[in-house]
């Protein structure tokens, strides 16, 4: 090896290079820039001169491949001997279905043995000297374009595009135009307005009702059992998961879930702070909306001892004692309150809907 | 009609045709080579991609992990449709997971269920599916990367780089699809969120999602209309747009990192046959077996223990899987005051810049980069030599800042994981996150900058003094050195091997008679922005340089004076040597010559 056949040598004549003051460009004699040193010598592997080592690679790669078929009949013995429902215990991993783990484990051994012999034999037999493969410069050269961009305008001219502008405004609508029956039937199909479907839910309708006359108030029932509550049920720091009476009969029961769920806690009625939250509720028993205000994941996480309503999505927490406004997280708008009281056989019922929409803000909710 | 052709009988019409046999020989290969070549005509190409040079390199393996990755899951997605039921209607769960039995679910989930439980391997499958959908977006992110940092998205390669950009936003899409296919409590809350952020579109939001979900959230359209987006619609593009990923790949020929021989004019590396034929290849499997080992032993996305999806249920630590989490942890940052009532309508900013918009502004900004970038340098000419990252700070910078900006909204995805295993409070980690999101990715820019201008000057050093040798040498006069051993022209050459762009000059905003010239502000918003990126500099050394640093007594002159520039009374002599020292005609530099030459 030779490491000083490429130093460049100071010719005389050169004026001083001063390298306290950055950088400085080549002076008389020098070029501006090193040269490229070319492809360095090719070093041979220790198989390249060695037959043993040579062998001895090949007796690796072939048991690689060896190793892939015995995973491949593995394979296909733990598929038929092994009982989907028994378990194994292994380090680590800790109890999992037998059949599953050796299913993989062969299968993963099995293309592992061919994907590792095939690379152990090229690194250690194929051929390791570089092979230099020359570039082009991408672009066609000028006759070519020019070619191109004649065969356009010819094209263009014996369409007699430039002499006859009508077609080529008629044809331009026309081609502006087509997609629109496509576009329409699919927009036009794909679902139905919105109308007020997200600003109702089940809780503003009566049960037994009748061009929205007569009927009786919903009841307050308990999800998933679907029992009716009565007041004296909500004991101080329960919490009650809330659907409303005949929910189930509705058409989609999940829409009208989605939108009707609510939440049911009794507080100390001296703790409550507004008026208004006292006044909808019954003795401190008061229920809200479940639906996050957010992106409307179900809030489901309630703190007994600080009054918290958490969701566990993108935890913004609301606080019960303050009509659930927002005291923390990314929400906005404070758990639409439901107006509840007693029926005549003390369960309670939802005297009105919402007075708002609930769940995720939207942009006609104003 | 002016030549004509003389009547010739119908035999001597054909005697002009080319009705040659074959060329005889190369056996088996050669007799179906020739079969094929005369139907097709493809010899010249054949030989021509078998012969292709590869550059070795382990960055330009994590494209193929994503390529690969596509692979497996078309396979094992194929499989999945032939269980999977794309439907939401209603049925009672009757398989051999006891704790479901008897509980009403949809279609989807039951027969996700199934295919876990009930068809032989079908656990093994599915499961290698989500691993890989896992390691596809992995891969294209971690390639992306490596792309970026290296420049490789420089002329031609800019409609690759938005081709790819393309290609990770569908496979986001398409991840998220599929996840939400199987209809499990998860996924459903993950479907519910995404209704949300629908919503929060202005002025569209409503109709939109009523279009989506076929009328009220959840609806029974939605699972079959993902199954379509997900097994037909997406794949399509993207293989198709794959395709295209690749024959650019093939057209401009691969890009390789500097170093000796290396040219803009060449590629140097490993032939397709047989060497990328068995490495390329057998990396494929190794990628698919890897993936099935994993598939094998770790569990993924147990929808049998989550339970069907019920619109009032939901489970603490609800969160997408990891290529959302980005999107999931800027929601959670956005501060609810961003929502607001005006002119009579909602506008939820607090959801849709996070939700909505954040994706396709990070795209666009990705994907004007490298437009933006050569608009600056003025570069017009093309680059098939990687830039080391290092070799531009400014571009590694802005890189490793928008990471970290990245990073924080993917930590911030889970603040509540964090919370509660590190037991503090979620409000104080939400609160930094916050913080962090505007404050580290600056921070993350002025560390990475210096840290590659430190680089630069260490490259710079190493090319000018050679390497320490750790032999301190001792004068005749009494005065120490250490030896240090000058680089090889080879190794030399990948440290001096870069162009260090200068920032443009500004050039006179008015012409000579005072007049403004037209694009003054454009091109001083060109000057100031090249400046911003090239202002800080280190150049490669010289020749010149380097013979500067060789030679004793120049050296000595700018050693003096750079001592007593900085710090004139801390060295008594100069303690600090140099290759200068022990150069080439000094008989301990000849003998670290000749140990180095066995």
């Amino acid at each position: 090896m030779s490491e000083h056949d490429n130093l460049p040598e100071r010719s005389s004549g050169s004026s001083p290079v001063d390298l306290s003051k950055g950088h400085v460009e080549g002076t008389g004699g020098l070029p501006a820039r090193f040269e490229n040193p070319g492809l360095p010598a090719h070093v041979h592997r220790h198989g390249d001169d060695d037959d043993a080592a040579a062998r001895r690679s090949e007796r690796q790669v072939a048991g690689l491949f060896v190793l892939s078929m015995l995973a491949t009949v593995g394979f296909a013995v733990a598929y038929f001997a092994i009982d989907k429902n028994s378990t194994v215990t292994l380090p680590l991993v800790g109890v999992t279905n037998a059949l599953h783990v050796a299913l993989g484990v062969t299968l993963g051994l099995s293309l592992l043995g061919i994907g590792l012999g095939a690379v152990h034999w090229a690194k250690t037999l194929m051929s390791d000297e570089e092979i230099v493969e020359e570039r082009h410069v991408l672009r066609s050269d000028d006759g070519a374009r020019q070619g191109a961009i004649d065969v356009l305008t010819e094209g263009g001219e014996s369409a007699q595009i430039r002499r006859r502008p009508l077609i080529v405004y008629t044809l331009g609508g026309a081609l502006g135009l087509f997609a629109v029956p496509l576009g329409l039937q699919l927009v036009g199909s794909l679902g139905p307005l919105p109308k007020n479907d997200l600003s109702t839910t089940l809780w503003s309708t009566r049960i037994g009702q009748r061009d929205g006359k007569g009927g009786r108030k919903r009841k307050l029932m308990r999800d998933p059992e679907g029992t009716a509550i009565r007041l004296t049920d909500v004991t101080l720091g329960s919490v009650f998961h809330v659907l409303p009476e005949g929910i189930n009969e509705t058409e989609h029961p999940l829409n009208e879930k989605v939108k009707a769920s609510v939440i049911l806690v009794r507080l100390e009625e001296s703790k409550i702070r507004s008026q208004r939250q006292r006044d909808w509720g019954i003795d401190g028993v008061v229920a809200y909306s479940k639906i996050c205000t957010h992106v409307g994941c179900p809030v489901g996480l309630y703190e007994q001892q600080t009054h918290h309503l958490l969701c566990p999505c993108h935890q913004s927490t609301f606080d019960m004692t303050d009509d659930c406004k927002v005291i923390f997280g990314p929400a906005k708008r404070p758990l639409p309150q439901l107006k509840i009281s007693v029926d005549t056989e003390g369960y309670l019922v939802a005297d009105q809907g919402f007075a708002e929409p609930v769940g995720p803000s939207f942009w006609e909710r104003g | 009609m002016s030549t004509e052709t003389p009547a010739r009988s119908a035999d001597a019409l054909r005697k002009d045709d080319d009705t040659s046999a074959p060329a005889k020989g190369a056996g088996a290969v050669g007799a179906v080579a020739s079969w094929v070549d005369e139907r097709t005509g493809t010899a010249k190409g054949f030989r021509y991609l078998m012969r292709k040079v590869f550059p070795d390199h382990w960055s330009f393996m994590l494209g193929e992990i994503a390529m690969y990755s596509l692979v497996i899951l078309l396979l094992t997605g194929t499989f999945l449709t032939f269980w999977f039921v794309p439907s939401a209607g209603h049925t009672v769960y009757d398989g051999s997971y006891e704790p479901l039995k008897g509980i009403a679910m949809s279609e989807a989930y039951a027969s996700t269920v199934d295919i876990s439980f009930d068809v032989r391997g079908g656990l093994i499958i599915r499961q290698i599916h989500h691993w890989a959908a896992l390691l596809f977006i992995v891969a294209i992110m971690l390639h992306m990367f490596r792309v970026f940092f290296t420049g490789a998205f420089r002329k031609p390669r800019e409609i690759n780089w938005i081709i790819g950009l393309t290609l990770l936003m569908l496979a986001l899409v398409e991840g998220f699809a599929g996840y939400s296919l199987p209809d499990d409590l998860l996924s459903g809350t993950g479907l519910r969120a995404a209704e949300g952020f629908m919503l929060s579109i202005p002025v569209l939001g409503s109709y939109i999602s009523y279009m989506v979900f076929g009328g009220g959230f959840p609806g029974e359209a939605i699972i079959p209309r993902l199954f379509t987006v997900h097994v037909l619609l997406l794949p399509a593009i993207i293989v198709g747009l794959f395709t295209a990923h690749i024959i650019l790949v093939m057209v401009h020929k691969h890009t390789q990192y500097p170093g000796p021989g290396r040219t803009e004019k060449n590629v140097v590396g490993f032939p397709m046959m047989p060497v990328y034929i068995a490495k390329a290849g057998g990396f494929f499997f190794i990628v698919f077996g890897i993936t099935a080992l994993i598939a094998g032993l770790v569990t993924i996305n147990p929808i049998w223990a989550y339970g069907p999806y019920e619109p009032t249920q939901v489970t603490a630590g609800s969160q997408p899987d990891w290529y959302m989490g980005f999107a999931d942890g800027a929601l959670r940052l956005l501060p609810g005051f961003l929502e607001f009532d005006l002119l009579g309508r909602t506008w939820s900013f607090n959801i849709f810049l996070g939700a909505i918009a954040l994706i396709p502004v990070l795209f666009t900004i990705a994907g004007a980069y490298p437009f933006l970038e050569a608009w600056i340098t003025g570069d017009k000419r093309e680059h098939h030599i990687l830039d080391r990252p290092r070799n531009a700070p400014t571009r590694t910078a802005l890189g490793m800042a928008a990471i970290s900006f990245y990073a924080v909204l993917f930590f911030a995805a889970g603040n509540d994981i964090m919370a509660i295993k590190l037991h503090l409070s979620i409000n104080d980690i939400t609160n930094i996150l916050r913080l962090s999101a505007v404050i580290l990715p600056p921070l993350v820019f002025w560390v990475t900058k210096r840290i590659c201008l430190s680089l630069q000057r260490r490259d710079r050093d190493l090319v000018l003094h050679g390497r320490e040798t750790g032999r301190i040498v001792r004068t005749a006069d009494g005065r120490f050195f250490e030896a240090h051993e000058p680089l090889d022209a080879h190794t030399r050459w990948r440290l001096v091997a870069f162009e260090s762009n200068r920032p443009l000059e500004l050039p006179e905003g008015s012409d000579s008679n005072g007049v403004r010239r037209m694009g003054a502000a454009k091109q001083r918003l060109r000057t100031r922005l090249s400046g911003f990126w090239f202002n800080d500099r280190i150049e490669a050394v010289t020749p010149a340089e380097l013979a500067a640093a060789h030679h004793r007594g120049e050296y000595e002159a700018l050693e003096a004076a750079a001592v007593e520039d900085s710090h004139p009374q801390e060295f008594g002599g100069h303690l600090h040597g140099g290759a200068e020292e022990i150069g080439t005609s000094h008989a301990y530099g000849h003998l670290e010559e000749e140990k180095s030459d066995r």
